[in-house]
């Protein structure tokens, strides 16, 4: 077949992803005096992000002056195992208040104290009151914040709805990207001097997630494809607390930020079981011990009817819950028929994030090819083994600033000269891969594979794996990938926003995220943060200092090991002190 | 556990014209329209175009019209229909196919809105600010609008009308409610208000605030504050008589 026409846009700097990072990536950039292009699969504003519920993680000191970046970077490594770029842990920490108050100068509000200040929630594994937080919906005023911030700053256009499928290289170097409109089917090419992957995780890839349609993990195997390397793909978290009950909502997020506001878990017998897993943090141990608790509590026949715990707040004034937790409380009403005032609600760990991807500079967020970055949920390191609650909003503002500066100082240096020189049969390679589905109408049912590949993650990597399940999980999915490059649309030939069409272009990047994923955790033989193994149950300190590197090589996809330069002592410090509890001096 | 079939009438369509497809689907306990749609996509019809982000009433994408009223597919369970629901697109919009419109319009419009602009002083001071909660609530509730475009489909000024050269709909006086009532914000829209956002075509039918999935009182708490904040400067009688005299206020000035 030959190939179709494109249009071909020229920018500065190309964002890929218009969640957070995307967003505040293209405004850093644009406001360092690159032309700065966003393109997103969604609507603007439907990103990810808007998902965020309980807070953004800041030691701002509002609620607990004791509160300071080193415990905040001390509570990340602990609550990653150890495995976290501690250079990341550090800037996030140390940067992650600026960004708030800077967030609110750009027009976003956030609940106060008493005496007008930020007010700040506790979370699981934060050792003092640190989320700044507007009720439960402090992602959607992210994401409103830096949307308006974005499309009022000079230099940034956005394409909606448009989905990357390629990344192009020349001269050893990133200089575009090949792109299909959803609306029509019609083809862009990018001519870019850098780019900057804010993409997002890959939670699609199983079947009980809190994720959306879009987190098939393009951005990691983009990047792969380009030649980038990939940390710590093994680890991806399960969210303790997803809807159960009914079917149709199974894995609906319910926010940390109950259990923050003082909600208890209990199992069927009433028994408050987190007394057992962690006497002393209870509910808001680290997630990855919460769903495992909730986890064992349902193998071992204590769960509630529909296979899960029980999560209770009704101990609060129905006000508060209200004004506290609005979107919870609609939620469970709307779609549970549960008034979360008077009921318990039905829990169970649902697939959330991915601490691992795109491994990157901490200060710039650049990958290790020339001219690509990455910043936020795609990017690896910050997070290590076990993500904090509200750690992932303050990465997007931290990161997502620092890879924007990143991407337009690469733009602005002497780079320009490279998106010139595109290889014209490469381009014509990916475009005739991308419309082969379309002459093949009655191949397999891309939905069906992408069911097929969600069943066997669940089934072979679960919360608790072992090597013998991961095996048999890694070749069935190299067999998936076997069938999903000629499968089909599900039957339309149509360019017309297709969304079987757009399935099957999406396969590739959950088989990619999943043989990452599979290989990685059959590596790490041990037990560590969300990497849980029975046949490896207990954490190796061997492994202290080590990732596990992905990376394209000739004979397929490649792991090894990598040691970290260990920590400088003006970290470790910190790291080894002990805090002092924090007990409220009164209930607000 | 399935409980019964469902009789889905999709439209199914493009700008050139359409018609209601009818699709059998088979029902699980706690299902939602969307659920069902996603069912016909996957199984029946790989082609069926929709919008869909959360699946969880946050980020407003599934916007659409059951049984002819303006809804969000994932908030909308199907037992608390017959056994016979209809989807269809809004309708306030240019369709692109199928459940899918063209709502680019929307954010044309979100642009030329001044965005919030603080003082200089508050700007440039290295202090955090302070705010007490009351003030925070207060644009709190325009702040939770999910952008699911429902009120603009609704409007008859937008809907009946054809009325998006004159008035902004009722998505955008939420929006600049959000920011006339924000504490710390120093800009005055009323010139707009009263120009291209065209405040006065609004005439109050509530329509947009009834189908609200984020339960905004959008005409009682924006828009009818913004009318009044518009009218203290154009239309207050003994206003205008004082500027008449030479005294009084500049318009368009606070």
């Amino acid at each position: 077949m030959s190939s179709a026409a494109y249009e071909t846009v020229e920018t500065d700097v190309l964002v890929l992803g218009a969640g957070g990072a995307g967003l505040r990536g293209a405004i850093a950039a644009a406001e360092s005096g690159a032309r700065v292009l966003v393109v997103c699969k969604s609507l603007l504003g439907k990103a990810h992000t808007v998902m965020a519920e309980g807070g953004v993680a800041a030691a701002l000191h509002n609620v607990a002056y004791q509160d300071t970046w080193e415990v905040h970077f001390a509570d990340t490594m602990k609550g990653g195992k150890l495995i976290n770029d501690w250079r990341m842990a550090e800037l996030h920490a140390k940067e992650s208040p600026e960004r708030v108050l800077e967030l609110e100068r750009w027009g976003a509000v956030f609940d106060r104290t008493w005496q007008g200040r930020i007010h700040q929630r506790p979370f699981g594994a934060h050792t003092y009151p640190r989320l700044a937080h507007i009720g439960d919906r402090t992602g959607l005023e992210l994401i409103r914040t830096l949307q308006d911030r974005a499309v009022h700053t000079n230099g940034v256009e956005v394409h909606m709805e448009v989905t990357v499928f390629k990344l192009l290289k020349a001269d050893g170097r990133i200089a575009g990207a090949l792109a299909y409109r959803r609306s029509d089917g019609s083809l862009i090419l990018y001519r870019c001097a850098a780019l900057l992957l804010a993409s997002g995780g890959a939670g699609k890839m199983y079947r009980v997630t809190s994720n959306s349609w879009e987190s098939t993990g393009d951005g990691t195997a983009l990047a792969y494809d380009a030649g980038a390397q990939l940390r710590d793909m093994e680890m991806v978290q399960f969210h303790p607390t997803g809807m159960v009950w009914p079917t149709g909502v199974r894995g609906i997020l319910v926010t940390e930020g109950v259990r923050g506001e003082g909600g208890v878990l209990r199992n069927k017998d009433g028994e408050r079981f987190m007394e057992r897993y962690d006497h002393e943090r209870m509910e808001l141990s680290s997630r990855d011990i919460v769903a495992r608790a909730i986890n064992s509590e349902v193998s071992a026949g204590r769960g509630s009817p529909h296979g899960g715990v029980f999560l209770d707040i009704t101990h609060r004034k129905p006000d508060y819950i209200k004004r506290k937790l609005p979107s919870m409380y609609e939620q469970f009403l709307k779609l549970a028929k549960v008034d979360i005032t008077k009921d318990p609600m039905e829990v169970a760990p649902t697939i959330h994030y991915a601490m691992g991807g795109v491994r990157v500079d901490a200060e710039t967020g650049a990958s290790t090819v020339p001219g690509l970055f990455a910043a936020g949920e795609v990017a690896g390191g910050l997070h290590g083994a076990n993500r904090l609650g509200g750690n992932s909003l303050s990465d997007l503002l931290v990161f997502g600033k620092r890879a924007g500066e990143g991407a337009a100082a690469e733009a602005t240096s002497n780079s320009k000269a490279a998106r010139e020189k595109l290889n014209e049969s490469e381009i014509e390679d990916a475009i005739t891969a991308l419309m082969a589905p379309l002459d093949r109408p009655a191949g397999e049912n891309p939905y069906h594979l992408q069911v097929e590949i969600q069943e066997t993650m669940s089934k072979y990597a679960p919360i608790v794996r072992d090597g013998a399940g991961l095996e048999v999980g890694l070749q069935k999915i190299l067999q998936l990938r076997e069938r999903s490059v000629v499968c089909g649309t599900g039957g339309s030939r149509s360019l017309a926003f297709n969304p079987g069409w757009h399935t099957a272009t999406d396969l590739h990047s959950m088989l990619v995220n999943a043989e990452a994923l599979l290989r990685s955790a059959l590596e790490r033989k041990e037990s560590r943060g969300a990497h849980a193994r029975s046949d490896f149950s207990k954490t190796d300190e061997q492994l202290d200092d080590v990732n596990f590197i992905v990376e394209k090589s000739p004979d397929g996809m490649a792991v090894m090991p990598l040691r970290r330069t260990p920590l400088p002592d003006y970290l470790a410090q910190p790291l080894h002190q002990s805090y002092a509890r924090y007990t409220p001096e009164e209930r607000e | 556990m399935q409980i019964s079939d469902l009789d889905l009438q999709i439209w199914r369509g493009d700008s050139r014209g359409g018609e209601l497809i009818s699709y059998r689907v088979p029902v699980r306990e706690g299902m939602v329209v969307l659920d069902a749609v996603l069912w016909v996509q996957a199984n029946l019809a790989s082609d069926l175009a929709v919008r869909w982000n959360c699946k969880a009433a946050k980020c407003g994408s599934c916007a659409a019209e059951i049984d002819g009223f303006p809804r969000l597919l994932c908030k909308s369970p199907i037992a608390e229909y017959g056994q016979r629901v209809t989807v269809g697109p809004m309708k306030a919009f240019p369709i692109i196919k199928d459940l899918v419109t063209d709502v680019s319009w929307n954010y044309e419009v979100n642009k030329q809105i001044p965005p919030f602009t603080p003082s200089e002083k508050d700007l440039t001071s290295s202090e955090p600010w302070r705010m007490p909660q009351v003030d925070v609530d207060r644009v709190t509730e325009f702040r939770k609008c999910i952008e699911c475009f429902l009120c603009q489909d609704v409007c008859h000024v937008l809907r009946n009308h054809d009325g998006k050269s004159v008035f902004y709909g009722p998505r955008f006086m939420a929006r600049i409610a959000s920011l006339e009532m924000h504490p710390r914000d120093t800009l005055d829209r009323r010139p707009l208000l009263k120009g291209k956002a065209g405040v006065g075509f609004c005439n109050i039918t509530k329509c947009c605030t009834e189908v609200c999935p984020e339960h905004i009182k959008i005409t009682d708490n924006a828009i009818i504050p913004l009318k009044e904040r518009m009218d203290d400067v154009y239309f207050d009688p003994i206003r205008w008589a004082l500027q008449r005299l030479g005294g009084g206020q500049k318009r368009g000035t606070r």
